[in-house]
């Protein structure tokens, strides 16, 4: 796993100097992590690689996980669709069950640090045991638009902690403790975002049967209605009535999820004969999504609804033109004919993408713009910087702050 | 024998490091937006009027500030949004003065084109307010005279030298970038000092303004050295 050191050369010893300075006025506290599974999914992910590096800076980091049986999660999954706005029933029984698993919890997990970190709905109970330490709830869902009845349920938790971290700024609420933004990041140095020689992305292309004579528009999304799969063919068939392109739509799906395999049905029905349409069903690959994206001339991310669609930031991180979405937190990675184009419509879309590949220079500018946006403001050590900043703003008040 | 450019008081080179803070306050029409830059925390003002400085400084042409964004990518008023962008931040030395002069931007141009109030921002492209907390840090990097203020200015970091030039003269009302204050005072080079004041930061990209500031001081010391990291 790579150390702290091994980001200099992406992002300068200046930046790694500043997390040094920060790390030092933590010295002496403990913070706390604490979330509801240690491997697998995208918070596991971030946390395997933020607390290692924290302990690098010198932050005594530690990282507990609460224990729930299958009610237990059953529960805080339809917590988690109605905060993303999916209407969901969710009776006394799921409370009941939620609290249940919840009063176990507090009743066995040690909260020992001077910061506790609780990451998403599921140990957000664990709040009752909070006596003079200093408490953050952290959303890594797009709650813009909450189911209220879940909400107000989970309110009555958050609003008992010091802080609350969103996303993106339309994630925020009305509450009445300090609420912070802090926008998640790709890390630069994983399989799916690192350098890889050309022969390396030739090699894997060939291997996946992804031909590179034409141009490649790219999509890169599991198969789902909310990622408008089928509208992505639909703006490629119009642009592929101007310009002669191939369009590659890569994801996976899980054999126990139904509707998943109804889109990918769909899509390949739609895709019908066109040999410039490839649709690549993938076993989770990062080495391949890497080299797909290297080998893409233009990447999209047409999706209806986002959380905050952090495979933007991998395309642009690779310098790649990218069409997306004003959705979820894509806005706050591109900013229209700045670091990428943003569109609303399939037309909008195909518009777009014939722009990009009939001025090249353009694209080639949006690419590098990409880049640089993703440098300053969406790799894993501003993600550092940020939780830094955030557990000392928990000890200091005031928008200006002297250390 | 006393150094060229020696001064009585050293500079001491300090870093900001920002935190955003949400509030929760959403805008979805220029009304809306007008009546809440009325009563934000000055500091959600400096944040949407800094931003981009950091976050953005490599692009060209830049988006000057998030409201002029906004409004133009948004709620498709190139107008509105072209007057807001030519805002002179430097003619205002404090936030209030700014949001003042932003605010009475809008409404001017509300009073000339009533039609504006109508436009909405379509679903999820609200306009959210968020507030800058700064962080401020001493970094260690001391000059002593200009000769050393210069190779300091080389190393020090894009964020030291932004606190120094914009946070603390409109932030913090220094009246001045903090560089041009410790040559005026402390080194006693008035015109140096002005030189440096005189520049519209506003416009650079930070590399370039530590390159042109660099470049003033070293004509002042007439000791050549190597260009910026």
């Amino acid at each position: 796993m790579p150390a702290l050191d091994d980001y200099a050369p992406i992002v300068g010893t200046a930046v790694l100097d500043d997390l040094r300075l920060l790390a030092d006025r933590l010295r002496g506290r403990v913070v706390q992590f604490v979330n509801s599974t240690a491997v697998g999914g995208g918070v596991a992910e971030i946390l395997n690689r933020m607390v290692p590096l924290l302990r690098d800076l010198g932050v005594d980091a530690r990282w507990d996980v609460i224990k729930g049986g299958d009610r237990f999660f059953n529960v805080t999954k339809k917590i988690h669709n109605a905060l993303h706005g999916k209407v969901e029933e969710f009776g006394e029984e799921d409370v009941e069950a939620f609290m249940e698993t919840s009063r176990r919890n507090i009743a066995e997990l040690e909260t020992y640090g001077d910061v506790v970190f609780i990451h998403d709905p599921q140990p957000i109970a664990l709040v009752e045991k909070k006596a003079h330490d200093r408490w953050i709830w952290r959303c890594h869902v797009d709650v813009s638009a909450p189911d209220r009845r879940v909400w107000e349920f989970l309110e009555g938790f958050i609003t008992r902690y010091d802080a609350a971290v969103f996303s993106a700024p339309s994630f925020s609420q009305r509450l009445p403790i300090r609420q912070f933004l802090v926008a998640p990041s790709i890390d630069p140095l994983s399989d799916k975002n690192r350098d890889l020689p050309q022969e390396t992305v030739d090699a894997i292309l060939a291997r996946l049967g992804v031909p590179t004579d034409k141009p490649l528009i790219t999509q890169i999304s599991r198969f789902d209605r909310l990622k408008d799969p089928v509208g992505v063919i639909e703006a490629y068939r119009r642009v592929k009535k101007y310009i002669d392109c191939r369009l590659l739509l890569a994801g996976g799906t899980a054999a126990d999820d139904p509707e998943g395999i109804e889109v990918f049905a769909e899509v390949k029905a739609r895709a019908a004969e066109d040999p410039d349409i490839i649709i690549l069903l993938m076993p989770h690959d990062d080495l391949a999504v890497n080299a797909i994206q290297r080998a893409s001339t233009i990447i999209l991310q047409k999706s209806l609804k986002e959380g905050f669609g952090l495979t933007v930031s991998e395309a642009l991180w690779k310098g790649k033109p990218v069409v997306a979405s004003h959705v979820g937190g894509i806005p706050l990675q591109i900013k229209h004919k700045y670091s990428g184009l943003l569109c609303h419509s399939v037309d909008g879309a195909a518009f777009l993408i014939k722009q990009l590949l009939n001025s090249p220079s353009y694209a080639k500018r949006l690419g590098e713009n990409g880049r640089e946006q993703v440098r300053n403001n969406f790799l894993l050590t501003r993600h550092l910087k940020d939780y830094l900043l955030l557990f000392l703003s928990l000890f200091h008040r005031g928008d200006m702050v002297y250390l | 024998m006393e150094q060229a450019g020696a001064a009585r008081e050293p500079f001491r080179f300090s870093t900001r490091l920002s935190l955003s803070e949400l509030t929760g306050l959403r805008a979805a029409t220029v009304g809306e937006l007008l009546a809440l830059v009325r009563e934000v925390p000055g500091s959600c003002i400096y944040h949407h009027t800094h931003r981009f400085l950091q976050q953005h400084q490599y692009l060209s042409p830049e988006p000057p500030n998030d409201f002029s964004y906004w409004v133009t990518e948004v709620l498709g008023d190139k107008d509105l949004g072209e007057r807001l962008a030519s805002i002179d931040v430097m003619q205002f030395a404090t936030i209030r003065a700014l949001r003042d002069g932003i605010a009475a931007t809008i409404e001017r141009y509300i009073a000339e084109n009533p039609l504006v109030k109508m436009k909405l921002a379509p679903g999820n492209s609200e306009f959210h307010f968020v507030k800058s907390v700064s962080f401020i840090i001493p970094t260690g990097l001391v000059a002593r005279d200009l000769g050393e203020f210069a190779e300091a200015l080389g190393r020090a970091t894009i964020e030291s030298i932004y606190y120094h030039v914009f946070e603390a003269r409109l932030r913090l009302e220094r009246g001045d970038n903090d560089f041009s204050n410790w040559i005026e005072d402390s080194v006693g080079d008035a015109a140096l000092a002005r030189s440096i004041s005189r520049l519209d930061p506003y416009t650079y990209t930070m590399e370039d303004l530590r390159r042109t500031i660099i470049r003033l001081v070293e004509r002042r010391t007439e000791v050549p050295r190597a260009g910026a990291r």
